[in-house]
């Protein structure tokens, strides 16, 4: 493995498949009475939040604790960023205190890259600006593979907000590569300049998106993000692209319904999707614990050259 | 290479093996066996079925990875972690004597990682260690409770032990590393 995992090309297809295994024996060690194993003993690593998270700090804080790791949540709302500290400077003041891993989380796209070359310790991207946030689709393809036995092949259809979306870029990356057949549907207001180049199928209509599909992965209408009006109301966008049990019956019998979190019931799935049979929604917040104490534990926490 | 136990050789030790385990426990009562991966494991299930056989039931067993419990991790070089694959102990070895089973008992540091392991699942009654081959050279202060075959060996040598369910046969050899 590289020395940090900031974007899903930062791993080759091998290592996908060996987080993906790693991953279901990490699983296995969340159903034990003791909680623990002692992989990580001795490593310290710091969780830098820089946008409010829920699943994905949780996440990696019980990540680590499971791996005996020692961790510290950097909360930034308290932190010396509130009397101007540049994201460069808080990273070396940390580094200064040897840090394994720095478990980063920015609005900003590319912030692990910088944080990447100023610093020693090893960097996980927790998801960047619009940019990246592999660990989700690690948790997300792990989720499909469980249920679907493989992912070659299948069609996975990704709906909503494809403009603001890191989830939607580093699944794209990921699946496409491990031999799905992506689709990808939104307004086209949403719909970033050139995707059909990364190797995926583009349709703003989600009845021909939905057709057939084995997987559908809703996003999340990011409105904290949206400078301009992308679409008209948020009601005219559930009528024309928000998940109803009408257009999940156009898919496969089998079909499963993920979103990453948080979920925005009403706007872009139905709350009847989002509790119904084939929702594995709370399926990925479980699997998300285990991809990450596997990233952990792959990356290792040793220096570059040891 | 010299072949220090063929097929036949280690189908009778564990039969002899399966024996020694019902005199010394007084039957199979309470008995668990748990594996370690690799070879422990079809060892394990060999000897579960034999136990079967003389005594009429099912004795539970289960497989163990010790890679998280290696006292090795994280001191190699970068991006040569080793694979973790599943534990899984489908049974509660709360009071329970378990045998642990592996193929070759060296310097016992498995054997360590192993017991940290299994004591996480609860606290057993007892546990007893079954090696098809002890090979000498211990770091630790450890001993099994049956041995299969007490083989002299050099460091410079390495104890292969072939079992069917992987490797297609049976046969323990001593290679000259």
């Amino acid at each position: 493995m590289k020395k940090d995992l900031l974007s899903i090309s930062d791993l080759t297809t091998d290592e996908i498949y060996r987080v993906l295994d790693t991953t279901e024996a990490m699983r296995e060690i969340g159903r034990r009475p003791i909680k623990k194993v002692p992989a990580l003993r001795g490593k310290t690593v710091v969780n830098l939040f820089y946008e409010p998270s829920t699943r994905t700090r949780t996440s990696f804080e019980i990540a680590e604790k499971r791996l005996s790791a020692d961790t510290l949540g950097l909360a930034v709302a308290s932190s010396s960023t509130t009397k101007g500290e540049t994201l460069a400077d808080t990273a070396l003041n940390l580094e200064a205190m040897a840090p394994d891993m720095i478990v980063l989380r920015h609005a900003s796209s590319g912030a692990g890259h910088l944080l990447s070359r100023i610093c020693r310790s090893r960097i996980i991207n927790a998801g960047d600006g619009t940019h990246e946030h592999p660990t989700q689709a690690l948790l997300d393809a792990f989720t499909i593979r469980e249920h679907k036995k493989r992912i070659d092949g299948l069609k996975v259809v990704i709906v909503g907000d494809l403009l603001h979306s890191r989830v939607l870029r580093s699944n794209v990356l990921l699946l496409t590569r491990l031999g799905a057949e992506v689709w990808v549907c939104g307004p086209a207001t949403l719909v970033p300049t050139g995707i059909e180049q990364s190797g995926v199928r583009v349709s703003t209509s989600i009845a021909e998106a939905v057709a057939g599909a084995d997987v559908i992965m809703m996003l999340r209408i990011q409105q904290e993000r949206m400078q301009g009006a992308f679409f008209p109301s948020l009601r005219e966008y559930f009528q024309t692209f928000g998940m109803t049990a009408a257009r999940v019956a156009l898919a496969k019998p089998d079909v499963i319904i993920m979103h990453p979190g948080p979920m925005n019931r009403g706007v872009e799935i139905a709350s009847d999707v989002a509790d119904g049979p084939f929702s594995v929604i709370l399926e990925q917040v479980a699997n998300g614990v285990a991809v990450r104490m596997a990233v952990l534990y792959l990356l290792g926490g040793g220096q570059e050259g040891d | 290479m010299p072949i220090v136990m063929d097929a036949d050789r280690i189908g009778r030790t564990l039969t002899r093996i399966a024996h020694e385990i019902l005199e010394r426990n007084r039957g199979i009562d309470d008995l668990a066996l748990v594996g370690i991966r690799t070879r422990g494991v079809p060892l394990a299930r060999r000897l579960a079925e034999m136990l079967r056989d003389i005594q009429g039931h099912d004795v539970p067993t289960g497989t163990l990875d010790i890679t998280l419990y290696r006292d090795d991790l994280m001191r190699t070089a970068v991006g040569a972690q080793p694979v973790v694959r599943k534990t899984d102990i489908p049974f509660s070895i709360d009071d329970k004597r378990i045998l642990l089973v592996d193929d070759v008992l060296y310097t016992g540091r498995t054997i360590r990682a192993a017991l940290d392991a299994l004591i996480e699942f609860g606290r057993p009654r007892a546990i007893q260690l079954v090696v098809l081959v002890d090979r000498g050279h211990r770091e630790l202060p450890i001993k099994a409770d049956y041995v299969g075959k007490n083989v002299p060996t050099s460091v410079g040598q390495s104890v292969q032990v072939h079992l069917t369910e992987i490797d297609g046969r049976d046969e323990v050899e001593i290679l000259e590393s």
